[in-house]
């Protein structure tokens, strides 16, 4: 494996609530090599988030709690690092943007007290300085007139400029892994297009990689380059991006393939969009066996009676199923 | 912070304080009561003496002609004559006000400057050891009322302790720091009094408020961004929890106001309160009219800062 900056072994993040644990990541292995970007799919509740969080411990513990696995980055254990040493990774090496770009920026602040307040900390530079970087920060994400908008307020943005200010603040240090989880979700069409679009000038530019977290399938075709499928907390499958949607292994993946419109196929046949049926398992008592079985249609006997491990098919694909 | 949004802030003052006094007018003019009642009850003085002093002073004219005469004359200083004190009005307050004005200052400092900081520390670790001990206190601290707590302290500091004086005496027989001493010493009480009523509420406020803002997304940005979780926490969720915090204390304030009169009459303050008393129950108007107005442009006053100080917390007031 080329040059490793994060591995994720066997993490188990749960959430301690009033009937017992909320098994929100259970068991999940991932890999990021640098300069890569990795897409993180799967339907909602499925742990991507909280696996995304657990990276930058952003769980709140108490409830949420690292029942066991590893978090290495560049080879160290970030799990039992205390908070004064995670903040030294925080937005120097490992940077996030979130979901909600409305929501995610102070209001009571400047975007540009908000970006110069991480590259004052981090670069140990002038409230002047840092303020300098904030606005040349802005002019590298494509922000009309950063001089002057740097003075401006989160509530002066529209949603797209503020997810451009998010990147400009996730990318203010040179982060070696940017995590965006779901980027894109809270934008409409033509402005998300436009973001994916900045994302990838902006790896091209600064060389980091990328943690993609996504629902949408087309957005993980469009810039991953390896993919992660992940269900109730686990991880079914593991592939190159060509591999996955020419060649998907798992029936959980190929279900979410499938249900991806497809402008030639509409027209040809007056068929529904394709769905998965039945509901994603609880998560507090999740079924002994595959947690997909009980949606599975190829669900034999075995299926409910162990959990299936991750096993090679093809080099660099890895699946979770008996199949 | 624009100059435009302070400017229109204050000119919205003026025509409220306009209402507030032809209120405040109406209501006392229909109020029973006359100032010249002891004269009708004595011999000595006959009937024509007292509709001529009557007249004098302008009692049978129709309402709205006393307001204008009593607003002309207020603009230009002259606050009316204290039938009671053989005064006049603004003089008497001036000389009541500043002990009020200190007492209630400094019960407002102690209730902001105790009940921030522990809203804070019990939001930041809900149901713990520290949040229980501060929630019941609070609790304890705004659902009992400053009369009394104020002789429970009375009771426990000044006669069974013998430490703190429990009348407030504005004449001190000494110079200098004893002087200032003495003052100090005998203000605790009713400053805390005062204060821990508003200190309770405070708390509750500020606690649940923190709890709102600790959750919200551009915590967690923050948190990401590697900033120490006390830099978090003073920077980016207190100053955006205090939001609301300041309209409580703008909101509050006539009912501090209500309980410092309270808290005068129980450790006998002579402020302001105490004087409004007297003078009700003197039936002595031109006083309770100028105590009430003051009090009323004092409430204006704290409003006033408390929309410049939300306009400073809160940007997105400003700009609209």
């Amino acid at each position: 494996m080329a040059d490793t900056l994060l591995d994720i072994r066997g993490l188990k993040t749960w959430f301690k609530v009033e009937d017992g644990m909320v098994r929100a990541v259970d068991g999940v292995d991932l890999h990021i090599d640098r300069g890569e970007t990795v897409g993180v799919v799967g339907e909602s509740g499925c742990g991507k988030t909280v696996t995304a969080r657990s990276v930058l411990k952003l769980i709140d513990m108490p409830p949420g709690r690292f029942e066991a696995g590893q978090i290495l980055w560049q080879g160290r254990d970030l799990i039992p690092l205390d908070q004064g040493e995670m903040n030294k990774i925080r937005a120097r090496e490992i940077a996030i943007i979130f979901q909600e770009p409305m929501t995610s920026l102070n209001p009571v602040y400047t975007v540009g007290d908000q970006i110069a307040e991480v590259i004052a900390l981090h670069q140990k530079l002038s409230p002047k300085q840092a303020m300098a970087g904030a606005a040349e920060m802005l002019r590298l994400v494509n922000i009309p007139n950063p001089q002057k908008r740097v003075h401006d307020y989160p509530h002066q943005f529209s949603g797209g400029m503020r997810q451009r200010v998010m990147i400009a603040m996730a990318l203010s240090c040179q982060p070696k892994l940017l995590i965006a989880d779901e980027p894109t979700t809270a934008l409409d069409v033509t402005i998300q297009a436009q973001i994916l679009e900045l994302m990838h000038e902006m790896k091209d530019k600064f060389g980091m990689a990328i943690m993609l977290i996504t629902h949408a399938m087309g957005v993980v075709a469009e810039t991953c380059q390896r993919v992660t499928v992940m269900y109730a907390g686990k991880v079914v499958e593991e592939a190159p991006v060509e591999a996955l949607f020419a060649d998907p292994r798992h029936p959980y993946t190929q279900g979410l393939i499938r249900s991806i419109p497809r402008i030639d196929r509409a027209v040809s046949r007056q068929a529904r969009l394709e769905s998965i049926q039945g509901t994603v398992p609880s998560l507090l008592n999740p079924p002994a066996g595959c947690r997909f079985a009980a949606r599975c249609k190829y669900a034999m006997d075995i299926c409910t009676q162990g959990i299936p491990p991750l096993k090679e098919v093809a080099p660099g694909h890895r699946v979770a199923c008996v199949l | 912070m624009n100059r435009q949004y302070i400017i229109r802030r204050i000119l919205i003052a003026i025509p409220s304080l306009l209402g507030i006094s032809v209120i405040l007018f109406g209501v006392l003019a229909m109020a029973p009561g006359d100032p010249f009642e002891e004269l009708a009850t004595n011999p000595a003085i006959p009937p024509e003496v007292r509709m001529a002093l009557r007249a004098k002073f302008g009692l049978d004219d129709p309402v709205w002609q006393r307001y204008l005469h009593w607003f002309s004359a207020m603009v230009q200083g002259d606050w009316g004559f204290s039938f009671q004190s053989r005064m006049d009005v603004d003089r008497l307050i001036l000389q009541r006000l500043p002990v009020t004005l200190i007492v209630i200052g400094a019960s407002q400092l102690l209730a902001i400057s105790v009940a921030i900081p522990v809203g804070v520390l019990a939001a930041i670790k809900p149901y713990s050891i520290f949040d229980q001990i501060a929630s019941t206190f609070a609790m304890i601290g705004f659902s009992l009322p400053t009369f009394f707590t104020g002789l429970v302290l009375i009771l426990v500091f000044s006669i069974q302790l013998d430490w703190l004086p429990f009348v407030y005496r504005a004449d001190i027989n000494a110079t200098g720091w004893a002087f200032y001493g003495e003052h100090i010493k005998q203000s605790i009480m009713p400053v805390v009094v005062l204060g821990l009523a508003q200190a309770g509420t405070l708390v509750r406020f500020m606690r649940s408020s923190v709890l709102d803002v600790i959750r919200l997304d551009y915590v967690t940005t923050a948190r990401s961004k590697g900033i120490g979780e006390r830099k978090v926490i003073v920077r980016h969720v207190v100053r955006n929890a205090l939001i609301p915090v300041v309209t409580l204390i703008a909101l509050q304030l006539p009912a501090v106001f209500g309980g410092a009169i309270v808290t005068e009459q129980i450790f006998r303050v002579p402020g302001i309160g105490s004087l409004l008393i007297a003078a009700i129950l003197a039936n002595d108007t031109p006083v309770v009219m100028g105590i009430t107005f003051v009090i009323s442009c004092l409430v204006v006053l704290f409003n006033l800062i408390a929309d410049i100080l939300y306009g400073w917390l809160d940007p997105r007031i400003s700009f609209r």
